[in-house]
């Protein structure tokens, strides 16, 4: 035994290690790929894993704080990217990797991540029905936000002026794929609604690669979708996989030429609708004049207008009978009036002073007047007695 | 009627056929109706055939407001 070497005790060599390591400049922050394994969240927050491969393993931890940043859930099975520095756990003798970013590798775990987005959403309501809005039937500026290079825009341009050249297309144009393209695309969002520039709104890209649309699959994309005011019809084209964009845009194409489809009407029909308009006003006002004639017809059928003359004779033997009838009535009540006439003439007659005096009575009258007793005249006064056909005159005793 | 948005002589001209089709507005009305519908069906007509599609670049101006410039698709 050299009595050279030192001899450690464990803290001692496990210090000495961790200084080893500590000093690596690789060792400070690297990135590791593998597959998850072991994986448990603890109270405390922290996950706690093992990275694998075929010959290895690697012990992980991941603190809360770091955790927080995690786009999706760690899963067994998983194969990820890991980014940490690698250090010495000296109770434990070994070494583990301080996870600091956890990324899904390759597609597979993409479509997990769009998994959990897609759910975490859905949760939330951003795909609803009743929150999407309708489309313009027939809008005057449309907004494109799009790359301003490649084949979509130009689709998107030519479609709209086959279907609608009524409508002004308004380019906005951003970067359709890598990590600026998600603030671009929700910046462009934000601006149309902002100053109102369009009635409609159609974002999207042509065909690529999973991790080339992969920015319409991002959150902040999303919500700028819902929280717009303005309509928007999303397309991305990759069919048959749906972007996240298109469950929250309140209409999804196909691709950017479907989405001008779907944006306007078609010329041809309208210019159709139009001529069916005019046909039906027309038919409508010979319909109503139709029925009018008919009308008039009907109305003139009527005797009076017939035959003038018949009823003017009608209406004269019918003036005949009533003014019979009227004088009848007449004379017949001239005699009642005459009847009644003579009985009151003859009781009047018998009433009258003249026809008492033929009886043998008198009227005397003195100075003073008719005398009516003796005390109305005065011895020696001149009286004047009045018999039914002449008078005698006397003088008072 | 020249002011109006293609949209809104549209429905008009819905209007004034629902109306006529139902018959039982006066003649005059009817006639004036139908005068007024057959204008505007011209108006429309001349609209879709004089139509020029625009297509503009919309940008943020160097105070904040949009501003429009030509477009040319870049490859």
């Amino acid at each position: 035994m050299p009595m050279t070497n030192k001899i450690f005790d464990v803290t001692e060599l496990n210090e000495h290690i961790k200084a080893l390591l500590d000093s690596d400049e690789v060792l400070n922050g690297v990135y590791v790929r593998g597959e998850i394994s072991n994986y448990k969240l603890y109270p405390s927050g922290h996950h706690y894993f093992t990275m694998k491969d075929r010959d290895g393993s690697l012990r992980c931890v991941m603190f809360k704080g770091s955790a927080s940043k995690l786009r999706f859930r760690p899963e067994n099975g998983m194969k990820v990217i890991a980014f940490g520095r690698v250090a010495v756990f000296p109770r434990d003798g070994a070494y583990q990797l301080y996870v600091g970013e956890l990324t899904p590798d390759g597609v597979g775990d993409l479509y997990v991540a769009f998994e959990q987005l897609k759910e975490k959403l859905l949760k939330e309501g951003l795909f609803d029905s009743s929150h999407k809005k309708p489309i313009p039937r027939f809008p005057a500026t449309i907004a494109v936000i799009t790359s301003s290079a490649g084949a979509a825009v130009r689709d998107v341009i030519r479609v709209l002026n086959a279907r609608w050249p009524l409508s002004k297309v308004m380019i906005l144009p951003v970067r359709v794929q890598g990590a600026e393209a998600p603030p671009e695309i929700v910046g462009a969002i934000k601006y149309a609604n902002k100053h109102k520039v369009a009635d409609l709104i159609i974002t999207g890209r042509g065909g690529g690669s999973i991790e080339d649309l992969w920015a319409f699959n991002d959150e902040r994309v999303a919500r700028a979708i819902y929280d717009s005011v303005i309509p928007i019809i999303s397309a991305v084209g990759h069919e048959p996989d749906v972007t996240i964009s298109d469950f929250v845009a309140d209409l999804r194409a196909a691709t950017p030429s479907n989405a001008a489809e779907l944006a306007v009407p078609d010329i041809i029909d309208m210019r159709q609708a139009l001529m069916n308009l005019e046909i039906r006003s027309g038919q409508a006002l010979r319909r109503e004049l139709k029925a009018l004639r008919q009308r008039l017809n009907d109305l003139s059928q009527k005797r009076v207008l017939q035959s003038p003359k018949n009823y003017i004779d009608d209406k004269r033997m019918l003036l005949d009978f009533q003014s019979s009838r009227l004088s009848a009535a007449a004379s017949r009540k001239i005699s009642l009036s005459r009847e009644r006439y003579v009985r009151l003439a003859a009781s009047l007659d018998a009433m009258s002073p003249l026809k008492v005096l033929g009886r043998g009575y008198a009227i005397a009258c003195g100075p003073s007047g008719v005398i009516k007793k003796a005390s109305d005249v005065k011895s020696g006064e001149k009286i004047k007695v009045r018999l039914q056909k002449d008078e005698i005159s006397a003088t008072a005793d | 009627m020249d002011k109006m948005t293609f949209e809104q002589a549209v429905s008009r001209i819905d209007e004034i056929v629902k109306t006529l089709e139902k018959g039982d507005a006066p003649l005059e009305q009817s006639l004036s109706l139908f005068e007024e519908g057959t204008s505007l069906i011209k108006f429309c007509g001349k609209l879709l055939d004089t139509a020029e599609q625009k297509v503009v670049r919309l940008q943020k101006g160097p105070d904040g407001a949009p501003e429009e410039s030509v477009f040319d698709v870049t490859e």
